[in-house]
């Protein structure tokens, strides 16, 4: 479930009606890159088992929050994060926890295809083999390959190098890397944004088929692409009042009811396309 | 049908003359530099070709089995080989390499990724790069004063460890380059699988730049290979074997291939000198086949 800040302080886990079940409450207060307020005031939702859009014009923050969930932006100087990332319930920001061990349960596919430069198995094997899997390795990568519908395409060169692929190809052979370690959310950064149209709706179709078993979160700059996938979406805004471009949660909400009659008036003008 | 007419109707009007015109002023200045390029292309080649047509055809002579499994020759003595120069020449490059390529690419992990911007790297990376111009025959200096007189002999490791001077540079500073390109789509890659910092190095960012690291490596091996300097006065010169019934003596004077050619060529002996030039074609044709490993490895990159 996704929010406004305003609509709602409470917790989405004891909500009546069909309960959803958030597997990621972000309460972000502040994100800071040095001095640059990148973004405030922000809740977000991610719940179990559906797909959630993050939408906005460039520089909205977007794509910061989805790092943030997943401390991916840990590695940039600077970065301080102001709030909470609960992941069933633990503030990933605790004291006492340790990034690494958190992107080990949400994993990332990021706007770039990048798989590593070795073969096709031993992409998908990385994650298996730094956790340092017991069990059979062969099977979970065809597992892997198969949920990411890469496997006919491959089966009879996977020791050829992950580069050799087409960038579509890549972008599945990340996606193969991402959930072969069964991570319980799998953050996407605008994982189409370099693959064409086909490529395209085959990673879309491809994200569809995964939600049963994943709980998915992607950023997007492309509205179509929202609406043919997200169930829920929220929209982003860039608020440059105070002198400087700081990003913003406008409205969050089920993704038809944001498209088709959004609270916001901000959200009616960006999805009737006015600006982008 | 309409798009052929109007093309030909243009035709007459616009295309004047398709024919080459080789004396028209830009078609000359072409083929001018051109021919320029061409000349300076060859004019290159000259010193390595005309260096081994001399080298196969005085050294050629000279080059049998014999060369190689026998013992350098007193003055007036016939026959003889460097065998023993050559075993020293690979033992003293062997332990040169065993010096300076791990710590040279530990070195450039922290270069290139631990601490980039640190003063400690700006330091290094200062230092490293001053001594890629140090005269190769300073090496041989530090090395005598720190294990020659040390140990109080010349020796296989004082020339090892002459020669890993020589060639940490070349290493550190080819291994810094090849972990930076490694883009940063990659190491976002290995972060967000959850690697810590030094598995990412370890697993990723190694594996990834090793075609760039060991490209910088068969250079500094090369290049270590043909240097005479560094060893004149840490290895010095022997006329015996360095291992004596397979086992090795390494501390005691130690022949190789560079000192056997600069002390033979002086020589006033035919057979010396005949000897230095087939020494000199067995040297070229180590570091040459060493280069072009070196490239093909760099040309599987990716």
């Amino acid at each position: 479930m996704v929010k406004t800040e305003t609509q709602s302080s409470t917790n989405g886990q004891s909500r009546s009606g069909e309960a959803p079940t958030v597997v990621i409450d972000c309460k972000l207060d502040h994100v800071y890159y040095g001095g640059f307020l990148a973004v405030r005031d922000s809740h977000v939702q991610v719940e179990r088992g559906k797909i959630t859009g993050f939408i906005g014009p460039s520089g909205c923050g977007k794509s910061t929050v989805l790092r943030s969930l997943n401390r991916m932006n840990d590695l940039i100087h600077g970065f301080r994060f102001e709030g909470h990332v609960r992941f069933h319930g633990q503030d990933v920001y605790g004291r006492s926890v340790d990034p690494v061990a958190v992107r080990r349960y949400i994993g990332m596919v990021f706007q770039q295809p990048n798989p590593f430069s070795m073969s096709i198995f031993d992409n998908v094997a990385f994650g298996l083999r730094l956790n340092r899997f017991k069990g059979n390795v062969a099977e979970r990568v065809e597992k892997a390959l198969r949920q990411a519908a890469l496997w006919d395409e491959v089966k009879d060169k996977l020791k050829n190098s992950g580069l050799s692929l087409s960038g579509g190809q890549q972008q599945r052979l990340c996606i193969a890397r991402a959930v072969a370690t069964e991570p319980s959310v799998l953050l996407m950064d605008e994982p189409c944004s370099a693959l064409d149209p086909i490529a395209t709706r085959r990673v879309e179709e491809l994200m569809i088929q995964l939600k049963k078993d994943y709980t998915i979160a992607i950023v997007t700059h492309n509205m179509q692409q929202a609406q043919r996938v997200a169930d829920i979406t929220a929209f982003f805004s860039v608020d440059i009042s105070k002198g400087s471009r700081t990003g913003y949660l406008v409205e969050a909400g089920p993704t038809k009811q944001l498209f088709e009659s959004p609270q916001e008036q901000l959200t009616k003008e960006y999805v009737s396309g006015q600006f982008s | 049908m309409s798009p052929p007419t109007a093309l030909a109707q243009a035709a007459p009007e616009t295309a004047t003359s398709l024919e080459r015109s080789p004396f028209e002023p830009r078609a000359l200045k072409s083929v001018i530099l051109t021919t320029a390029v061409w000349l300076a292309a060859i004019l290159a080649a000259v010193p390595l070709v005309s260096v081994l047509y001399m080298l196969v055809v005085r050294g050629g002579a000279r080059l049998s089995t014999a060369v190689f499994v026998e013992l350098p020759p007193a003055g007036f003595e016939m026959g003889g080989g460097f065998g023993n120069a050559i075993v020293g020449t690979l033992v003293m490059v062997g332990i040169g390499a065993l010096i300076s390529i791990p710590g040279g690419v530990l070195a450039a992990v922290y270069l290139a990724e631990l601490g980039p911007e640190s003063r400690l790297s700006q330091i290094a990376r200062f230092a490293t790069k001053t001594l890629t111009g140090m005269p190769s025959i300073l090496t041989g200096v530090f090395a005598y004063a720190v294990v020659v007189l040390t140990t109080g002999t010349y020796s296989a490791p004082a020339g090892g460890v002459a020669l890993a001077v020589l060639m940490l540079p070349t290493v550190v500073l080819t291994a810094e380059s090849a972990i930076r390109v490694v883009p940063k789509i990659t190491r976002d890659a290995a972060y967000g699988m959850g690697c810590t910092r030094s598995q990412v190095i370890w697993k990723v960012l190694l594996p990834t730049a090793m075609p760039g690291i060991l490209t910088g490596v068969m250079l500094a091996v090369a290049r270590a290979a043909g240097e005479t300097a560094p060893l004149l006065f840490t290895a010095l010169f022997s006329s015996f074997w360095l291992f004596d019934g397979g086992v090795p003596r390494l501390w005691q004077p130690t022949a190789s291939l560079a000192v056997l050619i600069y002390n033979f060529a002086g020589m006033p002996f035919e057979n010396q000198i005949e000897l230095a030039w087939a020494a000199s074609l067995v040297l070229v044709i180590m570091v040459l086949v060493i280069n072009v490993l070196s490239r093909w490895i760099g040309q599987r990159r990716g």
